[in-house]
């Protein structure tokens, strides 16, 4: 029987309040401010939906092994590329084996479950990683600038260990254009909000629920928690009424904290559902978006062996607040900056050598000597150990999993960064291995020699003249 | 055993134009200034020039590559000359090449000189760091500048030393106000003024904790130097400036590879001066040393280089810098001519420059600046970074 078998989930640090964002457009569009509770996740300026696929995914490792999973689906409706495979990408920065099959799931916001059931439809010895992330983009003051955030989940679905299982699945399919974007569109382009609503929102998604409910024979009050992803708070409520579904039932739809991660957002909900189920509870989640997917779930014993259901809150309280709207404009790509002669410069990148050094680039692999043991980055010939020298004796490790602590650091003033001053410092693997890099999702008051690190995949640059999105790690202080 | 370079070459000629944001000189026309300062210092002409060393850092916004721009600037008649570089240090690089050269027999009279452009880019600071170790590293390496990289040492020096940033700070603003004094007296340096603790503290932060007066300036200039063996130095002039030691050492980058280093020093200065020590016979540096000039690109690189050149303790350098130990009145003055810090840094000739303070302080000839009689002085001079770095360390004195 197939199911989920681990889950990870990734938020970006910085919060925006929502507060800040009418403080700023309020003058233009006064009506937003009624929608002005809490606050959304942002993506840090060198994140997009990519990295924060793999650190979901990443997330997911102490409860799985990497070895284990023989598929990689990516859903998205942000892709940083539109041809290279942003899955493929996304393996090599997990480090899966090079046998693993990937695919990609985009086009609406119900390709998360779309590539959920994808999953759990694959044969019963297969284990899939499915990570479901997105960075969709508003117009300044308007309602999707105010309800999106950004954010990723991810599960491994397998027929080993399961927590949850699958009891079935139902999907609909309508051209139903709430939302869309061309494929040189920006910004996310809507119809008017009440259509969305009466039209589509309380028509398609009790379609999908109710179709599935019928399907396994049961009744809304039979499921322990409902999930699913609300245009509005407003409207979450009024769902809930209209289903019959009990308040105590519907699963918080994280929009005050967080905002609608989008093609994410289904798979973030039903992870805080999994982190509170007890083992037999029944979690329906149903995806709105082109249709909508519902799946039932079953909760197992095997949930209360993983080693943490802490997830969502850790990456809730990892965060620090974006308290500037401009800055918000300026990572998002919406405002023209003076950068100056030194940002201007763009060195090239060789995509040969990326593909020659995909150990160390894509996938933070160095080496460990064999000779010696001392870990290593990046890999070389001759072991780096003065004492040892020894040539030709090494084999790969893999330090993207690994903490460290601080050796220094520095916050630079004159490097040209999209967040000045740039953060950088020497890392101190623990197990052995020492090199310097960037550090991210902090402020130059909190860093301490010494202090614990871990590393985080990242875009460290976006080459638009030569259409490159470079990526590499960063150190991060320790959110664990 | 290797006998070493002591007492087997000899400087008999220098030449250093003024240092500075030079926006109306070229390159060619820097060379050529300091070349015909240094044979006539030597009292040769161009023809008696056997072979040359052009040290040039930044060929992408200087002269390019090669030996080429060298001849072409001075008309030299076909003699052999080669481009060394080697980051910050190439100076001295050039300077040990053309020692070995006439020591060696292989020719006479030996040029040695540098050159660089540095500020036709648009922006402050140095040129874009990003692919000068290469298209992998640029790939790897965090997003560093030269300020950064050494900051990382100021944060692990002050941590080890458990100086608050407060005091840390102070100490390195004592070491720049020094080399500003120094700088003041100094006619062909480029930052000619003086300037106080205070001033230096509240400076803008460049990188943490390094502030603006904490870091050298970008400056262009040229320096060059006339060398023979050192039986015929004579010939050229009474007071010639005589080798005692030039060496050279490179980090193997186990430094931010391999958990060893402290990360509070740098460690291929010490190996380097250890060298230079053995070589010139110098048992006691803090005695026998009459004189340095080290590569303060920053402040906190003196201070390292106090310790790792074995004259200050280890951590004890901060007491030194208090005591005045370091200034021009003091008992080792550091930088008499202003330093990177004051003087300035165009980076093929700063390795050069050094060696023109040192041996006109050797002839005496430095005026108000001039520190009493001095007979051992040293140059040290640093290319990359405290973590992976090329170090020259020489040694010069006024008697046989």
């Amino acid at each position: 029987m197939k199911g989920i078998t681990a889950y990870g989930i990734y938020l970006p640090y910085h919060r925006l309040k929502r507060e800040t964002i009418v403080k700023a457009m309020g003058w233009f569009n006064p009506g937003v401010a009624g929608l002005a509770k809490g606050e959304k996740a942002v993506a840090n300026f060198d994140e997009d939906s990519l990295t924060m696929a793999v650190a979901a995914g990443m997330d997911c490792f102490p409860d799985i092994g990497r070895e284990e999973i023989d598929a990689l689906y990516l859903a998205s409706t942000t892709f940083p590329y539109k041809e290279r495979g942003n899955a493929s990408i996304a393996a090599g920065a997990l480090n899966l084996s090079a046998n693993t099959r990937t695919a990609e799931f985009s086009g609406c916001l119900k390709s998360g479950t779309t590539a959920l059931i994808s999953a759990l439809n694959a044969s019963d010895s297969e284990t899939t990683m499915v990570c479901a992330s997105d960075t969709r983009l508003g117009k300044a003051g308007g309602t999707q600038e105010q309800m999106t955030g950004d954010g990723a989940a991810a599960v491994a679905v397998g027929s080993k260990g399961v927590i949850a299982s699958l009891i079935d699945h139902y999907s609909i399919s309508y051209d139903f254009p709430d939302h869309r974007r061309l494929d040189s569109d920006k910004f996310i382009r809507s119809w008017e909000e009440r259509w969305m609503r009466e039209a589509g929102y309380f028509k398609i998604l009790p379609e999908a629920i109710n179709g599935l409910l019928a399907k396994c024979g049961l009744q809304i009050n039979d499921i322990a928690k409902v999930v699913y992803a609300p245009p509005s708070l407003r409207d979450h409520k009024a769902m809930a009424q209209s289903l019959g579904i009990k308040p105590e039932r519907v699963q918080s739809p994280l929009i005050e904290p967080v905002g609608n991660t989008g093609t994410a957002h289904p798979l973030v909900m039903l992870i805080a559902a999994l982190e509170e189920a007890q083992p037999g509870d029944k979690i329906l989640v149903a995806s709105m978006g082109s249709g909508s997917d519902a799946l039932l779930f079953e909760v197992t014993e095997e949930i209360t062996k993983l080693k943490s259901r802490n997830k969502l809150k850790k990456n809730l309280d990892y965060k620090g607040e974006l308290d500037n709207y401009t800055k918000y404009l300026s990572f998002k790509g919406m405002l023209e900056k003076e950068i100056g002669i030194r940002g201007e410069e763009v060195s090239p990148t060789s995509l040969s050598l990326q593909w020659r050094e995909q150990n160390a680039v894509l996938k933070l692999v160095g080496a460990k000597c064999k000779v010696c043991g001392t870990p290593q980055f990046p890999a070389e010939t001759v072991c780096i150990n003065p004492e040892c020298g020894a040539v030709g004796q090494m084999e790969e490790y893999s330090f993207s999993d690994k903490t460290g602590h601080l050796f220094t650091f520095t916050a630079d003033h004159l490097a040209f960064t999209e967040d000045p001053p740039g953060l950088y410092g020497i890392i101190d693997f623990d197990g052995g291995g020492r090199y310097w890099f960037d550090i991210t999702d902090c402020r130059l008051e909190s860093l301490k020699v010494g202090q614990p690190v871990q590393m985080t995949f990242r875009r460290r640059y976006l080459d638009e003249a030569r259409g490159i999105a470079g990526y590499f790690w960063k150190a991060m202080p320790f959110k664990g | 055993m290797a006998e070493g370079i002591k007492n087997k070459v000899a400087i008999i000629g220098m030449g250093c134009t003024r240092f500075g944001e030079l926006w109306d000189r070229s390159a060619e026309s820097l060379a050529s200034e300091a070349f015909e300062e240094a044979i006539a210092d030597a009292g040769i002409e161009k023809k008696d020039i056997d072979a040359a060393w052009f040290s040039s850092c930044f060929d992408e916004v200087n002269v390019g590559k090669s030996a080429i721009p060298l001849a072409g600037a001075l008309k030299l008649p076909f003699i052999p000359i080669t481009r060394v570089e080697n980051f910050c240090a190439s100076g001295t690089e050039a300077i040990r090449a053309a020692s070995y050269a006439v020591a060696s027999g292989a020719c006479d009279v030996a040029l040695a000189l540098g050159v660089e452009k540095l500020k036709d880019i648009g922006y402050g600071g140095l040129p874009d760091f990003s692919q000068l170790r290469g298209i992998y590293n640029r790939q790897i390496y965090p997003n560093v500048t030269a300020p950064g990289q050494f900051a990382m040492l100021a944060t692990r020096y002050f941590d080890r030393y458990g100086l608050s940033p407060e005091e840390g700070k102070r100490t390195l603003a004592k070491i720049s106000s020094k080399s500003h004094a120094n700088g003041a007296l100094t006619p062909k340096a480029h930052l000619r003024r003086k300037v106080d603790v205070e001033t230096i503290m509240n400076a803008p932060m460049i990188a943490w904790p390094l502030g603006l007066f904490d870091c050298c300036g970008v400056t262009e200039g040229s320096a060059a130097a006339i060398i023979v063996r050192a039986e015929d130095a004579g010939k050229f002039r009474k007071d010639p400036v005589y080798a005692k030691a030039l060496q050279i050492a490179v980090s193997p980058e186990e430094e931010y590879r391999y958990q060893q280093w402290d990360g509070t020093h740098v460690e291929t200065t010490y190996r380097c001066g250890v060298n230079a020590y053995k070589e010139a016979g110098v048992k006691n540096p803090r005695e026998e040393i009459n004189m340095m000039e080290v590569h303060d690109c920053f402040s906190i690189t003196e201070l390292v280089t106090y310790e790792d050149l074995q004259i200050s303790p280890r951590g004890k350098a901060k007491e030194d810098v208090d005591a005045g130990f370091y200034d021009l009145d003091g008992k080792i003055p550091c930088q008499s001519d202003g330093g990177l810090k004051s003087f300035g840094h165009p980076i093929g000739a700063s390795g050069i420059r050094m060696a023109y303070e040192v041996y006109k302080q050797l002839q005496g000839k430095c005026g108000e600046r001039q520190i009493r009689d001095p007979h051992l002085g040293l140059t040290h001079n640093l290319g990359g970074f405290p973590a992976n770095c090329v170090i020259g360390v020489t040694i010069w004195g006024n008697e046989l």
